[in-house]
């Protein structure tokens, strides 16, 4: 138990892996799905090819819609790619990098099927069983055109009744198997072969800003958990104290002694930290407004103090990575402001 | 148990979370139902095309009720709509939201259905048996059969036992043909749910996310409100029972005229620590009068007065005290954080 118990801890608290683990199971999930699913090849002249590659390529594009559908950080990409500029750059590294990581992800459940499909062989020969060349083989070179395209399109189907004795149908079947797991380890080994070198060369290619885009993506995935942890307590906190000013408001109608306001007021202190300020409808609703049109500059280094009136396009936007120079530039502002304010 | 203590505690954590949980538990119901299921095709002419269709459309109408009767924020939304305004207006976005999460969350046992219905080709089968294109597939020119006794043998297809039409049409062809059908149109639904659910996860933030930033907080507010309220109310009822019985005790030795009374069980600290539960309220007439109004007039949204606590008891007006001096005082309490 101690040691599921560390999993999903460790799980929860790094998103990367967490996004990880869903691959998995999507890939996990599509293989299953292969597995349990009922192949019928329609053994039809013009209807084989449509069905067979319907099955190795549409399965494949609803598996990737799922596994963007399903990655959090499609969503936090997004956001971060349309919100308005406020007080903090875009980075369009950082975007081109969660993209790509997103992508990444969503792409291998959708390649373990085309790879299983392709081993297992049954997809290929109902597509390609009507496009061989009947001459190579006995039981298919002496018939007319039709009577050929007829019988190749039945080859997918043991079962079928001018098909059950039929060698040919066996060799036909093999060669076709024959190409299609060629076919699928070829594939697999190029892509192994591509992540391989990915992976490999990248170290030597612009490092530094590699591990800048990879820390501010995750930042950004924390802070817009973190945010909507936040958003969680505040609500809470609100609620609480709405519903026992509610309650005092109606002990205030009726005469009866107050007993109990000096530990309200404690306790009012205490809950006003939690509520940070922010206690009436307006100010909520202001507050998410401007949390989306204007983020706040990554400084927190001192409080600069914001104009009251909430001027988003007045504030110096800091970039993203340059944080050491503006620092420096800012507290020397700030210092400046710190004591004109005073 | 513990396991499942802790899938529980993580699920809980997040309410959304805990939310997605019973949708993933409905759809796994929805394939199992299936699975269990023992169908059975009529295998009689206009019958087929009735079993067929109702087997795929009538349990996802049910498992979408279902869904939304599971959902115990059904009850929320009717409360948030039907109540009277009072002092805190109504946002139809937010009731909008609501309806739009718990609708898409109840979606899914029913496309669960539909899809595994689909791509096992017994429902299409049994309802289209009849439609099957014979001049295709099979002869045509057997025999000269009138149309009716055509339609009798072709809906035999799917019951395999009493299908004496091999020479129509073989049984093995027509059932590829309709399975195959049955599982090309299964797997473009499938595509079609989730290009809409990827097209709505999408879209949503380039259009409106202010908007829906503010609809899920309160969403989420008025919920957790709710909860807080029934916590609260089930708290005061325990020391308005508490307090009650103690006080008949005391009356009865009162009554009964004891020469020295004795003591109550709690210390007098402690019994006033329960009168000081109950806040204030201390009769029925006030508590009905307390829940009548939390239904017909909510308090605003506003709690200004908490930290301007003045000492006149005032009866929750909405208006803040001071309104200069306010932001002021606001900005240093949230700065002071950063």
């Amino acid at each position: 138990m101690d040691r599921f118990r560390m999993i999903f801890q460790y799980f929860q608290s790094n998103s990367e892996s967490v996004m990880n683990g869903i691959c998995g199971l999507l890939a996990l999930a599509s293989v299953k799905i292969y597995t349990s699913f009922d192949f019928n090849c329609p053994c039809l002249p013009k209807y084989n090819t449509a069905y067979g590659m319907g099955i190795m390529f549409v399965p494949p594009i609803a598996l990737f819609l799922c596994g963007l559908i399903v990655n959090r950080q499609s969503v936090v990409m997004l956001e971060e790619w349309k919100r308005p500029t406020g007080g903090r750059k875009k980075d369009l590294a950082i975007i081109r990098y969660m993209c790509s990581s997103i992508i990444q992800r969503a792409m291998v459940a959708p390649i373990v099927w085309i790879i299983v499909s392709l081993l297992d062989g049954k997809c290929f020969i109902c597509a390609f069983s009507g496009s061989i060349d009947p001459e190579k083989f006995a039981g298919f070179a002496n018939l007319t055109q039709m009577q050929t395209q007829l019988l190749l399109s039945k080859v997918p189907c043991k079962e079928d009744e001018l098909m059950r004795n039929n060698t040919s149908r066996k060799a036909v079947s093999r060669y076709l198997r024959c190409w299609s797991q060629a076919l699928g380890w070829s594939i697999l080994l190029l892509l192994i072969v591509v992540a391989f070198l990915a992976r490999w060369l990248r170290p030597c290619f612009n490092q530094a800003a590699f591990v800048q885009t990879r820390y501010w993506s995750n930042y950004i995935d924390m802070e817009q958990k973190i945010f909507e942890e936040t958003c969680c307590e505040h609500a809470r906190d609100f609620a609480n104290k709405c519903i026992l000013h509610f309650f005092e408001s109606m002990r205030t109608e009726i005469k009866l002694r107050r007993f109990n306001m000096p530990r309200g007021e404690e306790e009012g202190e205490g809950e006003a930290d939690h509520l940070r300020g922010i206690t009436d409808q307006e100010q909520v609703n202001k507050l998410l407004k401007t949390w989306y049109s204007g983020k706040p500059p990554l400084d927190v280094s001192q409080t600069i103090p914001r104009q009251p009136s909430g001027k988003e396009g007045a504030c110096t936007s800091v970039p993203w990575g340059d944080t050491v120079n503006n620092r420096w530039a800012a507290a020397q502002k700030a210092n400046v402001s710190r004591q004109t304010d005073v | 148990m513990d396991k499942f203590r802790m899938i529980f505690q993580f699920l809980q954590s997040n309410q959304e979370s805990f939310m997605n949980g019973i949708c993933g538990i409905m759809a796994l119901a929805s394939a199992q139902m299936y699975a269990a299921f023992d169908f059975n095709c009529p295998c009689l002419p206009h019958y087929n095309l009735a079993y067929g269709l109702g087997i795929l459309f009538v349990p996802p109408l049910v498992l979408f009720l279902l869904g939304f009767v599971m959902n115990n924020n059904v009850s929320m939304l009717a409360e948030e709509w039907k109540r009277p305004t009072g002092m805190r207006q109504k946002d139809p976005a937010v009731l909008r939201y609501m309806f739009c999460s718990m609708a898409q969350r109840a979606m899914i046992a029913p496309a669960v259905w539909i899809s595994v219905t689909l791509l096992d080709g017994k429902c299409i089968l049994c309802a289209f048996s009849t439609s099957v294109p014979v001049e295709k597939l099979g002869n045509l020119s057997y025999t000269g059969l009138s149309e009716k006794e055509m339609k009798r043998i072709l809906a035999r297809i799917p019951c395999k036992e009493i299908y004496d039409g091999q020479q129509l049409i073989p049984s093995e062809v027509a059932v590829r043909y309709l399975r195959c059908i049955s599982q090309a149109l299964g797997w473009c639904f499938v595509l079609l749910m989730t290009m809409l659910a990827f097209l709505v996860r999408s879209l949503r933030p380039c259009f409106t996310q202010a908007a829906f930033l503010k609809s899920k907080y309160w969403s989420h507010y008025i919920d957790i409100e709710r909860k807080l309220f029934d916590e609260t109310c089930t708290e005061h009822a325990k020391s308005f029972a508490k307090v009650c019985i103690q006080q008949f005790f005391e009356a009865m030795n009162k009554d009964m005229g004891m020469g020295h009374p004795h003591l109550p069980e709690k210390t007098p600290s402690e019994a006033g620590e329960e009168k000081e539960k109950l806040l204030g309220i201390t009769d029925q007439g006030t508590m009905n009068k307390l829940l009548k109004s939390w239904h017909k007039c909510k308090p605003p949204l506003c709690l200004h007065q908490e930290l301007f606590q003045n000492r006149n008891g005032w009866a929750g007006e909405s208006q803040p005290l001071g309104p200069v001096s306010l932001p002021k005082r606001e900005i240093i309490a949230y700065y002071s954080r950063v």
